[in-house]
């Protein structure tokens, strides 16, 4: 197969009067690491759901218009296995009062719809994906009982356990302290080497965006800079898409 | 007491009972988990409004109150897909037209109507062979339709991992809030329009304080659903009491319970 993962050609999204998304083009090969940067509102969330094939589905306020094409593994989005895409949502926009255990959150990433007997052959994979993400003694813990963090981690075993060929993370480290911040790049990374899936994630992290990517994204509703991250994090892209940087604590000139 | 249950009418009741007692509170898991609680209430009154009609046009109540509840319910999905203005006000709007209508329906009819007093509080002693076969047919449909449990289960936990899935969600809300409207019809003879809402939401509550899973607060709401229907006849039949407001107060009793017992 050698259709690009994703590809997006002048793709736009407007929802109402407010354009979200103006004239993304590029392309993100097979195997690649992308980090996606830009400030709040930039429309990071809505390029991953436009890979998603649901940008449409989710907004009621106003009527969503989408020009231009994006493409995933060479289809539209909506004709890809939704096997192959794995997605990590961002974990504030759960509602944690619905009663379900974790590894059931797992196994539904696995059945594409909700289980009512987990069978001895899913709760075995299910429970082998929790381990691999450092979660094993979270499986049958209730989902409200869970931190941000906890909650963090079982998302992506419920995103891995259907071996994704793509896999899309909106702003995984949220909630994450430093070790399980640094636990998930390693999880990440460790299922990038041996399945050549590709990942998009979103960060705020900078220093995450270089260290482990091999390009990034910036992103202010237009694309600001994407490259090798070494090109892309230079200050000029960086003030570009964010306005003033101001003083930083994380050098953004740093070679990655 | 045990004689009563030789009499057909009382057979009836009973049946009726547990069928409109399984169905609402199968239904109101899902109800309860989506936050639309006040759906009921707005379906209830659709259904006032429905019953209205059909006593100011002298048919059967039932017949009418069915697809104008149905109309409603199908308006008031419409109107939340298209509108950010949040299921409550989507709700309200519909809740406030029906009565509006069912008063207007009401008034349009001369004398006095103590017929309408039955659907308001309900009258399950009334309950005839055509009610049962109308309660089966939606016992039925809504058993046939239970393979789609788990995708309405995927789509209550998290809307967009199911639309990412390539699930029918938007279809699937359309059909749920049909099934709804026929539940609330089925059950305005048990339990009267005014009740119909606890009806649907408290089984399903009292079953999320006890349990932890999706599948058991499911299988536990209609257990609570069904069993409290028993206890609510014989106190109704014993105390010469509405049989809707005994079986409600039960199943408050019973989520009272629970609030004490639930870990």
């Amino acid at each position: 197969m050698t259709a690009p993962a994703v590809q997006l050609n002048n793709f736009g999204v407007r929802f109402g009067e407010f354009q979200v998304l103006e004239q993304v083009t590029l392309e993100v090969p097979q195997g690649a690491f992308v980090t996606i940067l830009g400030p709040n509102g930039a429309g990071k969330s809505t390029l991953l759901k436009a890979l998603l094939g649901i940008v449409g589905g989710t907004l009621r306020d106003a009527h969503t218009s989408v020009s231009g094409s994006v493409k995933v593994f060479g289809h539209k989005p909506q004709d890809v296995k939704s096997g192959w895409v794995g997605y990590v949502p961002q974990v504030k926009s759960f509602d944690r009062s619905f009663p379900a255990l974790s590894i059931e959150v797992v196994v539904s990433g696995l059945r594409q719809s909700w289980p009512f007997l987990l069978t001895a052959r899913e709760r075995k994979k299910a429970e082998a994906m929790l381990d691999k993400v450092g979660a094993l003694h979270l499986a049958n813990r209730r989902l409200g009982r869970l931190s941000g963090g906890e909650l963090q981690r079982v998302y992506l075993a419920r995103s891995l356990i259907r071996e994704p060929k793509l896999l899309l993370l909106d702003e995984p480290a949220t909630g994450l302290d430093a070790v399980g911040e640094s636990d998930l790049y390693r999880h990440l990374e460790a299922y990038q080497r041996e399945s050549g899936a590709t990942v998009m994630m979103i960060t705020h992290d900078w220093e995450a965006a270089q260290h482990h990517a091999t390009a990034v994204l910036l992103i202010n509703r237009r694309v600001i800079g994407y490259g090798p991250p070494a090109r892309v994090m230079r200050h000029e892209s960086l003030a570009q898409a964010f306005g003033h940087v101001g003083h930083s604590h994380t050098p953004a000139t740093r070679e990655g | 007491m045990l004689e009563a249950l030789e009499l057909p009418f009382i057979q009836r009741a009973i049946i009726a009972g547990l069928l409109v007692g399984a169905l609402a509170s199968y239904l109101g898991v899902l109800v309860v988990q989506r936050r639309l609680s006040f759906l009921g209430h707005g379906l209830a009154h659709a259904a006032f409004a429905g019953v209205a009609l059909g006593l100011l046009l002298y048919q059967e109540p039932l017949w009418v109150a069915i697809p104008f509840a149905v109309g409603v319910s199908l308006a008031i999905t419409w109107v939340r897909e298209r509108s950010s203005l949040g299921d409550d006000t989507a709700i309200g709007i519909f809740f406030a037209v029906s009565v509006a209508l069912g008063v207007l329906f009401m008034s349009m009819r001369e004398g006095f109507a103590p017929d309408a007093v039955a659907f308001l509080f309900g009258s399950i002693l009334t309950v005839t062979q055509a009610d049962l076969w109308v309660m089966a047919g939606i016992a039925l449909g809504v058993a046939l339709l239970s393979p789609l449990w788990r995708y309405w289960a995927y789509a209550t936990f998290d809307r967009e991992l199911a639309l990412a899935d390539r699930k029918p969600v938007l279809l699937h809300d359309y059909l749920l809030s049909a099934l709804m409207a026929l539940v609330v019809v089925a059950s305005v003879k048990v339990v009267g329009i005014v009740l119909i809402a606890a009806f649907i939401v408290i089984p399903a509550a009292t079953a999320r304080l006890l349990t932890q899973t999706f599948a058991s607060m499911t299988l536990l709401s209609v257990a609570i659903g069904v069993t409290s229907v028993i206890p609510g006849l014989v106190a109704s039949y014993i105390f010469d009491v509405p049989t809707g407001s005994a079986i409600v107060l039960v199943q408050a009793l019973l989520f009272g319970l629970a609030l004490l017992l639930r870990r």
